[in-house]
């Protein structure tokens, strides 16, 4: 019978390098920047890395195929490398393979790193690209925004909430995002806004105005991984930090191609949750996850995640989210590093990234952002791909023993 | 009401007229400055093709009307006519008979290269009386012509389709006589490879083409009949120039009320389809035992002569359409300006042909499946049904949903996506068989998309290939709207 993962893996260190338009630095260097980091926070030497997992979405783009790039950036002495890509979710896919094979007892101690330079493309938004042959002979050629957006008029419907209420629950998550982000020294966006200047900014794809999406980034992201034995010898004077849950759900065509889904909310999103809170022991996420690192990408997505994720009750989001439940001062705080909307989303980074918040505050290293609440469990949720086909990933990360 | 006899002629007529209708005054006043001559010309509207209609899309929907897809069993030939078809080769009638569904064996078709060929293409079906043919035959003419800018043709053309079904059956119309006479009369050309036409002095053609050869030939026609003039109740001719089919009848002792309308103000001329839309305009407004001439003229002559019978006629008509006054969106959607649509339209649109021919119904008919085991719609057809209670392999039997009705389930209008004309407006779409599709809208106004609003499918162009000179299609759902378009 499987037992899970919960506190087989511990965090030894994590680094993520500045993100934002990186005109200076190059997969590579971003890469370095990283891991840089996460070696001296590890306070380990290259050669005890036994096996590394890179994650990168696009490599079209940026870095091309194969863990090779990983390799050749760090210089790392021919280790196993592998390259994993799940589209947007792809960092949370870098980390669950290193952190299976320590909880599987292959290796000791292993890098999972995710990279994405996406500001080589000379245009805004995500680069275009082919859906398949077979595929692009009927699919929309759709973008991001537009098929997040398709969230909103569904949502509204469902619960026949004025669009207009909708609207103004994720400008004030975009709001909460730029306030929180404005205190993140490696945020891509630092700039404060308000609810008007959501409201007023020009449609990218309706509902959806240019606020409300999220930024599009270069950066990179990594953990290095090893057994909570080995971290507490390496480490005797910090707290643990173990893995508690690493759930994935893939969309399997129901939602898009069956009647079932109401296009309100993220089905995955709900599903990998679900599977995550049985494996951490959590009944009550509301009130036992400490703080969240969702994926939003765009507000209205991290507006109906919250209910997929249990924190609002079934069409309670909007309130809850005007009430400033998820503020950084609220009872649950969701992106208080700025999130994708102002930290940034270089894809492949994102998962790890939002890891790395979670690593810090629990150890009271957010700066200026650290929340004055401590908690001892953190949730991450990395999804890749559109709201009708998708994979979500769900981590949970707490302190040992939580 | 008695059944109406099953007799040879024709069943039924179309004209299929694209939405938009850009307002003539628009066009002049961007040529006012070194035309002032076209002032004459600028009245009403002329009917614009969408970027994403050609004449086959035109056609397909002009055949759709005239039941081909529901009857598609009972179509025998189809015959697409056009001068201004979308491939040179490749078979652009089997093109929509894919999307109509015709049967593997219906004898297909491409005719054109003078603006009398929807004419003679269906003065020889009702000719032939189905010898032969084991059903129906469709004659359907599109066109969506490029004149050069601040030509006469540019304001006097239109785009649209127009078709008729022939066979046996509740005729609405029998065949009475047809005369046909080839002359190499070059009133005007276009070359292959070329966008535009060049055209030689009006009065001329005038005086030599229609006053002489139009008019004798229809002369002949009557004669053959041992019909008189003064007994014609309706003429249709198309009249690119001014006034010539009241010169024609005139001459020919026709009664000037027979004049039918060529809705230059409301359409436009519709080149080889237009004496198929005239017709249809003819037979609505003719009385049961009236006598309908209609003749074309292009490369020689045609003339017709039918008898309207008292049968209903069964097509819908063209709506009233929705005004359009952008005269650069006619340069643009004709690809006569190279407008700056960002790095997003540099996508590569290179078509797998081989994944298109192994699916080939999917994108031409729409064609999901039904599972047999639990009744279950889907599109793509599938190995393995996607409802989770049934999860049944090998199920599924081709359904197709281009004539299914369906509603909005989601919907976003995205500025940032690439497309001839901006925004792109897509969601998710539910049919009322229970399938789910993610489709592209087409043909919907600002505001106008809600969840729930009632969606009808169009066979459309969904991307060009610019580099290789290809382009793919598919079905978009359209709002349902009280007029037909």
């Amino acid at each position: 019978m499987a037992s899970g993962i919960r506190d087989k893996v511990a965090i030894l260190g994590m680094g993520c390098s500045r993100f934002g338009e990186r005109w200076d630095a190059g997969a590579d260097e971003l890469m370095l920047e990283a891991f840089n980091e996460a070696k001296a926070d590890a306070g380990i030497d290259l050669k005890q890395i036994e096996a590394a997992w890179l994650g990168v979405c696009l490599e079209e783009n940026n870095v091309g195929k194969t863990a090779g790039p990983l390799a050749a950036a760090l210089r790392l002495p021919r280790i196993a490398a592998t390259r994993v890509e799940n589209a947007c979710a792809t960092g949370t896919e870098a980390l669950r393979g290193a952190a299976y094979a320590v909880a599987a007892g292959a290796y000791d101690i292993v890098l999972a790193l995710g990279v994405e330079k996406l500001k080589d493309t000379g245009y805004g938004g995500l680069p275009v690209r082919t859906r398949g042959v077979a595929n692009d002979l009927w699919l929309p050629n759709s973008t991001a925004p537009g098929a997040f957006a398709q969230l909103a008029s569904a949502y509204a419907a469902k619960h026949r909430v004025d669009p207009k209420d909708l609207k103004r629950a994720m400008a004030h998550v975009s709001v909460k995002s730029h306030d929180n982000g404005a205190l993140n020294l490696k945020a891509h966006l630092r700039n404060r806004i308000t609810e008007d200047d959501v409201l007023k900014a020009p449609t990218i794809a309706a509902p959806l105005g240019l606020y409300d999406c999220c930024g599009v980034s270069d950066g990179a992201a990594c953990a290095i991984l090893t057994t909570p034995e080995i971290a507490r010898a390496l480490q005797p004077g910090r707290e643990l930090v173990t893995i508690k849950a690493l759930e994935l759900s893939v969309s399997n065509g129901e939602e898009a191609g069956f009647r079932q889904w109401d296009g309100a909310g993220i089905q995955t999103a709900r599903e990998a949750a679900a599977r995550a809170y049985a494996g951490a022991g959590i009944g009550d996420p509301r009130r036992q996850i400490g703080m969240a690192e969702v994926h939003d990408c765009f507000s209205v997505t991290e507006t109906v995640l919250m209910e997929d994720l249990g924190f609002s009750a079934p069409g309670r989001a909007i309130h809850d989210v005007l009430d400033g439940c998820f503020d950084r001062d609220g009872a649950l705080p969701v992106q208080p590093d700025g999130g994708l909307k102002c930290f940034g989303h270089p894809i492949g980074a994102s998962g790890l990234r939002m890891v790395y918040e979670i690593w810090l505050q629990l150890q009271g290293r957010a700066g200026e952002r650290q929340l004055k609440k401590p908690f001892d469990l953190g949730l991450t949720h990395n999804l890749g791909g559109h709201p009708h086909q998708n994979v979500c990933a769900v981590a949970i990360v707490g302190r040992q023993g939580a | 009401m008695t059944q109406a006899p099953a007799i040879f002629g024709l069943l039924a007529t179309t004209r299929y007229l694209p939405r938009l209708r850009l307002e003539r005054a628009e066009v002049f006043n961007q040529h006012r400055w070194m035309a002032p001559g076209l002032k004459g010309l600028a009245k009403g509207r002329r009917a614009l093709a969408h970027w994403d209609e050609d004449t086959v899309t035109m056609a397909v929907e002009a055949a759709r009307q005239l039941g081909a897809a529901e009857t598609a069993d009972a179509v025998a030939a189809l015959t697409l006519v056009s001068t201004s078809l979308p491939f040179a080769e490749r078979s652009n009638a089997g093109i929509a008979a894919a999307a109509l569904g015709l049967p593997a064996g219906a004898a297909l078709r491409d005719g054109g290269a003078s603006a009398r060929a929807g004419l003679s293409e269906l003065a020889a079906a009702l000719r032939q009386q189905g010898q032969g043919l084991a059903g129906d035959s469709l004659v359907v003419a599109a066109e969506r012509r490029t004149p050069r800018p601040a030509s006469a043709l540019e304001l006097i053309a239109g785009d649209g389709a127009a078709g008729a079904r022939v066979g046996r059956g509740a005729a609405i119309a029998t065949f009475v006589a047809h005369r046909s006479v080839h002359a190499d009369f070059v009133d005007h050309f276009r070359e292959s490879g070329h966008a535009h036409d060049y055209g030689w002095e009006e009065r001329w053609v005038r005086d030599e083409a229609y006053l002489k050869l139009v008019a004798g030939t229809i002369k002949a026609c009557l004669a053959d009949a041992g019909v008189a003039a003064a007994d014609v109740a309706h003429f249709a001719l198309p009249a690119p120039l001014p006034r010539v089919n009241e010169a024609v009848a005139r001459k020919l002792g026709l009664p000037p009320t027979a004049l039918v309308s060529t809705e230059h103000e409301s359409a436009g001329d519709l080149g080889s389809a237009q004496p198929l839309a005239m017709l249809d305009i003819a037979l609505r407004a003719a009385a049961p035992g009236a006598l309908v001439l209609v003749a074309a003229f292009g490369s020689g002559c045609d003339a017709l002569l039918l008898r309207r019978t008292e049968v209903p006629c069964p097509s819908p008509v063209p709506g009233a359409g929705k005004p359009e006054t952008s005269y650069l969106k006619l340069l643009s959607f004709t690809g006569q300006i190279d407008l700056e649509w960002g790095m997003r339209a540099e996508m590569d649109n290179k078509t797998a042909l081989t994944a298109a021919w192994r699916d080939h119904a999917r994108a031409a008919r729409f064609e999901g499946g039904r599972c047999s085991a639990c009744g279950t719609v889907q599109f793509p057809k599938s190995g393995v049904c996607v409802n989770p209670e049934c999860r049944a392999q090998g199920t599924q039997a081709p359904l197709s949903l281009a004539d299914a009705q369906a509603r909005v389930m989601s919907h976003t209008t995205d500025f940032l996506a690439y497309t001839p004309h901006p925004p792109f407006q897509f969601g998710h779409v539910d049919f009322d068989n229970g399938a789910r599709v993610l489709m592209e809208f087409a043909d919907a106004d600002a505001g106008e998309l809600a969840v729930g609003l009632p969606l009808r499918m169009v066979y459309r162009i969904k991307d060009f290939d610019r580099q290789r000179g290809f382009r793919r299609y598919f079905w978009k759902a359209t709002p349902v709207r009280r007029e037909t378009n």
